[in-house]
């Protein structure tokens, strides 16, 4: 089963370029045959000279972009993207979300339609549609948005798992506050679940663990793509019966966002190490899956630039359970998705995962927990885990969205601008209706 | 090679000099008889006469030199007006245009870059020019960049210091590479050359993320987006690093780091203002060259509190990162600041404005011209006393704690 990716906007096409870098030298360095034959098909066409070619569609309203992706694929020698797989005009959508959903998107619905229509035709089965975008400038947030409504018409039994980039939270674009409410309320009816990877964080992934200098887009879009990697590759799954799923998103969706008022999903990966250090260290599972259970129910978030485990957080006993904002600590989890890629991985103990104490009173911790796992090495480590959380993780990212969009709003800021292109005050608050009640179920977990 | 390069471009002049020149230097191959609009007096330092004489005389054959060059766009992105406000052609006749591109393609951004005059300007009608053309500024632009010629000054003079001084290690080509005429700093230099040379750079760094790769594009209309939260507060403060003119001068490369600071220091702005003591609303910053995005990052953090934002716009920062350095530098900076600042610039304008108008100096001339009553006169001064008013209005919440806004109540 296949998965076709919708690149689009800067931030899609890059970072959706550096997946398919992951995907496929992981695929052909792996020693397993079905593992190699499984990745390929869930992501790659084959074409009569054996070439791979990437199951994907870019899509942007300036060229520059797609070019050095088409570019950089084509250089790797080991895969690229398929010549007419592109939709890009000359002038981008100038940050506002309004131009790219109101005015864009219904301007070049055809021709992108089109597209993926022919990508979906060459897949034997469909598992799901996959757009990649950030939600802080015009193309990505305000087309991709508009780009997710038209496949849900057009595929409506389809799953659909949108991978948004947050921004940096000291800004990018001024009005990424604006751009964000608006793509994340019209989502949010839209998409089966919404995997979100921040800048913030990355950045920390990238100066504190990879211990890298000089950090460029580069650097946090490659993390973005190994953890989303760890997530979509092959694997064994509970219904898979022994085999590589065959419904990966939909196994996904249903072990994770089985409430219409929780989709949004964080991804955290261990171990993230510089390559040079690869060779000189050992691994062990409960070596790695202990930080990271701890890493999910503190939310290992920075606290002054450190990126520290606070090992001091205990998930509360059954009667001490209190509903706010995280700050207390501890994240509640509605669910998790375990993915254990390498050596000995049916050895892996995941009991500490299973634990009622870190997930909602009300699913069962059965319900709750799902692992996925496959004995094939990712992406040069030994053994990862990635895991795939439906959690508070991102509530106070998400709280400071709206807050700091509603503080804008409330001088009326920028409102000229969107107004422009056919969004209105009225549009504004419905969305920002839409996201306090996101906000609030998380904070009710 | 370059008559390969056709420049989108209409030349405007109401006398025929500086155009001839152009035509008769090394870019005269770039432009074409048909971009070119001239006549012969001049508009006499008189803005009536520019808009309103000139403007009418010409309207039809500017709209369609203007319909020309647009279509040989294949995609027409935005215009750049560039024009002084203190004579009568740029000022009145620049205005006027202004308009008429509104009129004709208004969904295209207009970006504008105006020559401020400074007190010391000896055309003594500037403060009229000016003051009649911001009306049209305040109302007709999507954005201008203001720059003054007395700041322009200062940074040529700093330049030649720098290139002077007698420091180990510092080294001036005599040859340009860059230049508009023979010879670099010593050579046949004509007194504006390197004034509008640090003009021609400000459009140079605007233009090169829409012009070149990088991993974070920046486009002229996510200019417009990001940096006017309101339609009229337009008015961008512009500053660039490192600071560089005709002449290729060898000025050892500031640290990464040093250049961020540079930006927000006073001599590297192109008009005379003071944002850090006033209130930014929005700040962009258009990096170019090696430089990634944690080095942008770090500065942010590093200058953002020593520079007071609005509550409503505390990370007000747009940020752009281009692969491609200007020639001969590794890396560069524009910054562009919609700050309160320029409230000052505005009233000075208007001080000056006042000082004439109350002794009715001049008027006469302008009032001779048809087309040309008082009203005009009052309502361009009343439309910079309320530009005046929303900046001033906006400087008053710096001091104050703003509390976040009360969130909505979601029904359980």
């Amino acid at each position: 089963m296949s998965v076709v990716t919708v690149q689009l906007g800067q931030c899609g096409n890059q970072v959706g370029q550096e997946l398919f870098d992951v995907l496929c030298s992981d695929a052909q360095e792996g020693q397993r045959k079905s593992y190699r034959a499984a990745s390929c098909e869930r992501f790659f066409h084959q074409t009569a000279h054996g070439e791979l070619e990437a199951r994907a569609v870019l899509v942007d309203m300036e060229p520059k972009v797609i070019n050095h992706s088409l570019a950089k694929a084509a250089r790797s020698g080991r895969w690229r993207y398929g010549e007419t797989s592109h939709f890009s005009q000359k002038q981008g959508a100038g940050n506002n979300w309004a131009n790219g959903y109101c005015v864009l998107g219904p301007r070049h619905r055809e021709a992108v339609e089109e597209l993926v229509r022919r990508e979906v035709e060459r897949c034997d089965r469909l598992a799901g549609l996959m757009p990649i975008m950030s939600v802080a400038g015009g193309t990505g947030s305000g087309v991709g948005t508009y780009t997710t409504q038209c496949l849900r018409d057009i595929y409506p039994t389809s799953f659909i798992l949108n991978h948004l980039t947050w921004p940096y939270g000291t800004g990018e674009v001024i009005v990424q506050n604006y751009n964000s409410v608006l793509t994340l309320a019209h989502l949010y009816q839209l998409s089966d679940s919404i995997l979100v990877h921040e800048n913030d964080t990355v950045h920390r992934v990238c100066g504190q663990l990879l211990n890298i200098k000089q950090i460029s887009f580069g650097d946090v879009n490659r993390v973005i793509a190994h953890q989303l990697g760890g997530v979509l590759q092959p694997a064994l799954t509970p219904d898979s019966h022994g085999a590589h799923s065959r419904n990966p998103l939909g196994e996904l969706v249903a072990a994770l966002a089985c409430h219409p008022e929780y989709k949004l999903l964080s991804v955290c990966s261990v171990p993230q190490m510089p390559s040079s250090s690869i060779a000189y260290s050992t691994f062990s599972w409960p070596g790695l899956l202990r930080p990271l259970r701890q890493m999910l129910i503190s939310n290992a978030k920075m606290e002054e630039g450190q990126f520290s485990i606070d090992w001091q957080v205990r998930p509360p006993a059954e009667s001490g359970r209190s509903k706010c904002l995280p700050g207390s600590g501890v994240n509640t989890s509605l669910a998790n998705l375990l993915v254990l890629r390498g050596k000995d991985v049916y050895s892996a103990e995941t009991g500490g995962f299973e634990e009622p104490s870190i997930y909602t009173p009300w699913l069962s911790p059965d319900e709750a927990f799902t692992v996925w796992k496959s004995p094939v090495p990712f992406d040069k480590y030994e053994k990862s885990a990635t895991l795939v959380s439906n959690s508070q993780a991102l509530l106070r990212s998400l709280d400071d969205i709206v807050r700091k969009a509603w503080n804008m709003f409330a001088s009326r800021a920028y409102i000229h601008q969107y107004a422009k292109f056919g969004i209105s005050e009225e549009d504004f608050l419905d969305s920002f209706t839409h996201l306090e009640q996101v906000v609030s179920s998380y904070s009710q977990l | 090679i370059l008559t390969s390069l056709n420049r989108q471009a209409v030349l405007v002049d109401m006398e025929e000099g500086v155009v001839s020149e152009i035509l008769q230097g090394p870019l005269r191959e770039v432009f074409d008889s048909t971009q070119l609009l001239t006549d012969v007096s001049g508009s006499g330092n008189n803005w009536a006469v520019g808009h309103m004489t000139y403007g009418s005389t010409y309207r039809e054959l500017i709209v369609d030199k203007l319909r020309k060059a647009a279509e040989h766009c294949d995609c027409l992105q935005c215009f750049f007006l560039i024009h002084s406000m203190g004579g009568g052609t740029g000022s009145g006749l620049g205005t006027r245009v202004l308009r008429l591109l509104e009129d004709e393609f208004p969904d295209v951004r207009r970006i504008v870059a105006s020559m401020y005059p400074s007190a010391e300007d000896d055309v003594i009608t500037s403060p009229y020019n000016s003051v009649l053309a911001m009306k049209e500024l305040t109302e007709h632009a999507d954005c201008v960049l203001p720059v003054e010629n007395q700041s322009l000054m200062d940074i040529v003079n700093k330049i030649k210091l720098l290139s002077h001084a007698p420091k180990p290690g510092l080294m001036v080509k005599r040859d340009s590479t860059l230049a508009s005429g023979q010879g670099g700093l010593c050579g046949a230099e004509k007194p504006f050359d390197a004034m509008n040379n640090i003009v021609a750079n400000l459009l140079l760094n605007i233009t090169s993320s829409a012009r070149f790769e990088g991993s974070l594009n920046m486009d002229l209309n996510e200019i417009s987006t990001n940096l006017v939260p309101f339609p009229r507060l337009h008015y961008l403060v512009p500053s660039l690093t490192p600071l560089y003119t005709l002449a290729d001068v060898n000025v050892p490369s500031r640290r990464l780091d040093q250049m961020f600071s540079d930006a927000f220091s006073k001599d590297h702005q192109l008009i005379r203002a003071d944002p850090k003591h006033s209130l930014y609303l929005a700040c962009a910053l258009m990096l170019r060259g090696n430089v990634q995005v944690s080095d942008l990052r770090r500065n942010i953090e590093r200058l953002r509190s020593s520079l007071p934002f609005v509550s409503w716009n505390q990370e007000g920062w747009k940020t752009g990162l281009c692969s491609v350095p200007p020639v001969g530098h590794s890396h560069s900076l524009l910054a562009l600041a919609n700050n309160t600042c320029v409230k000052l610039t505005f009233t000075e304008l208007r001080k000056r404005f006042t000082k004439l108008y109350r002794k009715k100096a001049h008027l006469h001339h302008y009032l001779h011209v048809e087309g040309m009553e008082e009203d005009v006169f009052s309502e361009a001064i009343s439309s910079l006393s309320s530009l005046i008013e929303e900046y001033h209005h906006l400087d008053a919440t710096k001091a104050r704690l703003v509390p976040d806004a009360p969130r909505l109540n979601i029904a359980r």
